[in-house]
């Protein structure tokens, strides 16, 4: 199972990429989100995801909002901020670059 | 979300931490409804507490909310112990207040640039030299021709200023009869353009209104005297005030900081240069000089070409001196010219007190370190207390920084609640000082504004006292072993070895205020017990003053009314007090010899003066009727001792030189103070009032005073009487000032009694908190030991041996301390031999004093700890623990 650290770097686009199709998540259903959407490939250790929605919210990338569910229970939900968008477009294209990089190097070698 | 938001967190922290907890649980919340085991759904989380810290600081300023919360848990320390919490910021506030007000003082007087342009370009010509009387002498009166060729001289590097002393005047507006004081000082027309000045109303002078003697009658108005006293009227432009014989118009009133440059005086009127009566004299020095620097120009090559035009100034006119020895001629020549910087102003206020206030400044100064070393003291033994805290902070992880900050904080509390309080108190105080500078009728005025410069004084000194209390304390917290703390170890006579040394230090300063103190009440007590050699009570002085000169016989008219008036015993005329701070002297010749070296010094009295003044006749006789100067005079012991050789000069004959006038003795009286408490006796010889010109022509008095012994002891209740009754018997005379003699004696001794005084408080303060210092140390050096002094006792200790022992160190620092403080002493007594008189630092009680009260302050503030420690009962004390 891939540990966290692979992670690293790319879970603010995975966050953000995820917020942009599906506005109005929760922490938990960002996660489930991640690990559905890859397959069960990618996994984070669920409790750092909730600093890493933090430093993005102090960046002003996300906002968040408490709203109450059926059950009674308050969730914080968090929504793109047109910040956040111009932050996907640069993290997905340098996310491409990096990878079409890593990949010219495989098909090299 | 912005640094704002963050900001803002700081101050809802509790809210922040709720919400972030409320999330990471909602999350595990929604794991167990999608299915979830609870404890894999935790196990997964990984570390909630780690996850919700590391949010928290993301989204708050991390420093700043620890340190709110250092702030608000340091305010608890305080409010836990009240009593020596308030005891610690009463003391501090005291000294700080007395720091900040001796700032506020040294600042205006000293430091504070007037307010004109360019004040650094501003200097102020001084002359070094020996005086006439033989000492060495530092003069800044000038005479007018000589400043006007030194301007010729420089005038391409700098610009000079003519300005008089700021003399206390008569003045009256228009036809009024009314006289009123004011302070006027004679400037050169082109001052107020050297300085930039703007005028408020009307105009300033220019270099026009300054060319011809006698031909510029205009007056220019300081803003605070035309705020004062016209009520900032405009219309009084083109008025006119008489002082002396003359009118002068109002022209123009001066931008509203300008006071003139003699800080300590404001300066009410100005009038140019030309109009002062010795403006073109060679041998009149009325005023000083000052130099506006041109920009980049180097100040030696200009005071070089100064001081050579000055010299040869003089040199030239000493050809025309006679009645002078040669000596007496060279020492006069041979004097260097100094450039001094006067961008803070320049006057005599600055002199008297430039020492003393340095001297004040010192002491209140050390008295703060008193109360610092008492409160670091206290914060120690406090700190010793918390040990095991500190420990305990440290092993649930706090950071050592974290602690130096729990402690800083509380210190930093202690020194921002003693700086407001302080600062409350310096409000009150330097004014307070300042009111007592000068007496009463003639007060000194500095302006104390509360500006940058003492705020960012207070708030150096709020953030040295932080330090000072808190820094080793809060080392000595963060370098805590938790492991030895926790386990009730660490070496308690490390702590004891800084509070021993902080008490040495406190006791050395204390002894330093209380000896510099003692040195200045003696002073101040030798001083107003001097012998007198007349007699000061019941006695008025009313400077006097006639619309225009007046016969000799129309004075001597009115001294006869006015010892009809009830209530008077006798009156006498003479041309000043005693004591009133002015004197006139010669050289004189004795049987022909050459010139004296040592100068005579002159008062005029009339017939009967002796007598009111109670001065005893040793031989001869007063004057009387028809005496006249020259002629006949009456000499003082010390002049019979100077000028012939102590023998009986009764009968004998001496010349006033420089007029070539023949006085013969007539009557050898006891010897008085002539100008000064301060100085030695001098050779005085009293000729009459009544004086003959050459042609023997008699010379009309414009001014004199009226010396007038009462019946009351206060005299002053029949001031207004007479001041009534002298314009009754010639209407032509004023009386201008009346004070008693024994207000002019209390007015030569002002700076002593206020050194005295002030000394003498903070001596006591010092005192106080020593001693309170040293009972702290002490009862928490037996606390320390209480399980130690238990088991000594059980072994048998005799009481004695147990007071002797808790005692030792504290006193052996004492020792230490006052040696200290001794060495101190007798080094800083030269830089303040100036403010003494007739008082040597070496003398045994000088020294006793401050050793005795401090002895006797520690054996008093030692006796609750030794009964403290003698109480201990041992069974008791070996079971607790």
């Amino acid at each position: 199972m891939p540990k966290p650290d692979s992670l690293q770097g790319s879970l603010d686009l995975l966050v953000l990429k995820i917020l942009s199709r599906r506005p109005r998540l929760h922490g938990y259903a960002i996660m489930s989100a991640i690990k559905d959407w890859s397959g069960e490939v990618l996994r984070a250790e669920e409790g750092s995801l909730y600093p890493a929605l933090h430093r993005m919210e102090e960046a002003g990338w996300i906002r968040a909002e408490w709203v109450t569910k059926e059950s009674g229970r308050r969730a914080r939900i968090y929504d793109l901020t047109a910040a956040g968008r111009k932050q996907l477009d640069a993290e997905e294209s340098r996310w491409e670059a990096v990878t079409a990089a890593v990949n010219r190097v495989l098909r090299t070698v | 979300m912005s640094l704002g938001s963050r900001l803002a967190n700081v101050f809802r922290g509790d809210r922040l931490s709720r919400e972030i907890d409320e999330e990471l649980r909602s999350h595990i919340a929604e794991a167990v409804e999608h299915g979830r085991d609870p404890a894999e759904a935790r196990r997964a989380f990984g570390s909630a507490i780690r996850h919700s810290e590391e949010s928290r600081d993301i989204r708050i300023v991390a420093w700043l909310d620890s340190l709110r919360a250092d702030t608000i848990f340091g305010w608890r320390q305080l409010i836990k112990r009240k009593v020596t919490s308030a005891a610690a910021i009463l003391s501090l506030a005291l000294a700080i207040g007395a720091c900040t007000s001796a700032f506020r003082l040294i600042d205006a007087l000293l430091l504070r640039p007037l307010p004109v342009a360019n004040p650094d370009r501003l200097f102020a010509l001084y002359r070094e030299g020996t005086g006439f009387d033989g000492k060495p002498q530092t003069f800044d009166a000038w005479a007018y021709p000589d400043f006007r060729l030194m301007r010729a001289a420089v005038k391409d590097q700098a610009e000079l200023l003519a300005i008089s002393y700021a003399e206390r005047t008569d003045v009256a507006y228009g036809s009024d009869q009314e006289i009123e004081k004011a302070y006027l000082q004679y400037v050169s027309g082109w001052m107020f353009g050297s300085f930039g000045l703007r005028p408020a109303v009307g105009r300033l002078f220019t270099e026009n209104d300054d060319q011809k003697p006698g031909a510029h009658p205009y007056a220019v108005l300081s803003h605070d005297y035309w705020t004062r006293r016209f009520g900032q009227d405009p219309n009084v432009i083109g008025r006119t005030l008489r002082m002396g014989e003359r009118l002068y118009e109002i022209v123009g009133v001066g931008p509203e900081r300008f006071t003139g440059t003699e800080t300590g005086i404001v300066t009410d009127i100005f009038v140019p240069t030309m109009m002062h009566p010795a403006a073109i004299r060679d041998d009149s020095t009325w005023h000083r000089t000052l130099a506006v620097l041109k920009p980049g120009v180097a100040i030696e090559p200009v005071r070089a070409k100064l001081h050579a035009t000055s010299r040869a100034f003089e040199q030239e006119r000493a050809k025309g001196f006679t009645g002078m020895s040669r000596k007496s001629i060279d020492r006069f020549i041979d004097q260097t010219l100094l450039l001094e910087p006067a961008a803070a102003g320049t006057s005599g206020l600055q002199k008297d007190y430039r020492v003393a206030l340095a001297a004040m400044g010192m002491l209140v100064m050390l008295v703060l370190l008193i109360a610092c070393a008492n409160v670091a003291n206290l914060m120690t033994a406090q700190a010793a207390a918390r040990a095991r805290e500190m420990a305990l902070r440290v092993s649930i992880g706090a950071g050592r920084w974290r602690l130096v900050q729990l402690v800083l904080v509380e210190s930093a509390w202690l020194a921002f609640l003693a700086a407001v309080m302080g600062a409350w108190f310096a409000r009150w105080s330097a004014p307070f000082v300042v009111s007592r500078i000068n007496p009463p009728d003639n007060p000194a005025r500095l302006f104390l504004a509360a500006g940058w410069r003492v705020l960012g004084f207070g708030t150096a000194l709020t953030v040295g006292v932080m330090f000072l209390l808190g820094l080793a304390p809060a080392l000595r917290a963060s370098a805590v072993k938790p492991a030895s703390a926790l386990k009730g170890g660490e070496d308690p006579r490390s702590r004891g070895r800084l509070m021993h040394a902080l008490i040495a230090a406190q006791v050395a300063f204390c002894f330093l205020v209380l000896f510099v103190a003692g040195l200045f009440v003696a002073t101040f007590d030798r001083l107003s017990n001097r012998p007198m050699g007349f007699s000061p009570e019941r006695l008025l002085t009313l400077n006097t003053v006639a619309q225009r000169s007046q016969p000799p016989v129309f004075w001597d008219q009115v001294a006869e009314h006015l010892r009809s008036v009830p209530g008077v015993e006798t009156a006498a005329l003479a041309d000043r007090p005693l004591l009133d701070g002015y004197g006139s002297n010669s050289f004189i010749s004795v049987n022909g010899a050459p010139p004296t070296e040592v100068l005579a010094y002159f008062r005029s009295i009339s017939p009967g003066w002796t007598g009111t003044m109670k001065i005893p006749f040793i031989d001869g006789r007063d004057f009387r009727e028809g005496d006249t100067a020259p002629g006949v005079a009456i000499v003082t012991e010390a002049f019979a001792k100077q000028y012939f050789n102590g023998e009986n000069p009764v009968g004998k004959s001496f010349e006033r030189t420089a007029r070539h006038v023949r006085y013969q003795v007539v009557g050898l009286v006891r010897d008085a103070p002539y100008r000064s408490m301060r100085e030695p006796i001098l050779p005085v010889a009293y000729v009459p009032l009544h004086s003959v010109d050459a042609n023997g022509a008699m010379q009309p008095i414009r001014e004199a005073t009226f010396i007038v012994r009462t019946f009351s002891s206060n005299p002053l209740a029949l001031a207004s009487t007479l001041r009534r009754e002298v314009p009754r018997a010639q209407p032509e005379f004023r009386v201008t000032n009346i004070r008693s003699q024994e207000e002019l004696i209390r007015a030569q001794t002002v700076r002593e009694r206020l050194l005295a005084m002030l000394a003498l408080f903070f001596a006591a303060v010092a005192l106080l908190l020593a001693g309170i210092g040293l009972f702290g140390v002490l009862d928490y050096s037996v606390l320390q030991r209480r399980r130690e002094i238990g088991i000594r006792m059980a072994i048998g200790a005799q009481a004695g041996d147990i007071a002797r022992r808790v005692t030792a160190d504290v006193f052996g620092m004492v020792i230490a301390g006052a040696l200290a403080g001794l060495g101190l002493g007798l080094a800083s007594v030269r830089y303040i031999g100036a403010l003494l008189y007739e008082v040597k630092a070496t003398d045994a009680t000088m020294l006793a004093l401050p050793s005795i009260a401090i002895l006797a302050a520690a054996l008093l503030a030692a006796v609750p700890a030794v009964i403290r420690a003698v109480r201990i009962d041992p069974v008791a004390m070996l079971r607790s623990d």
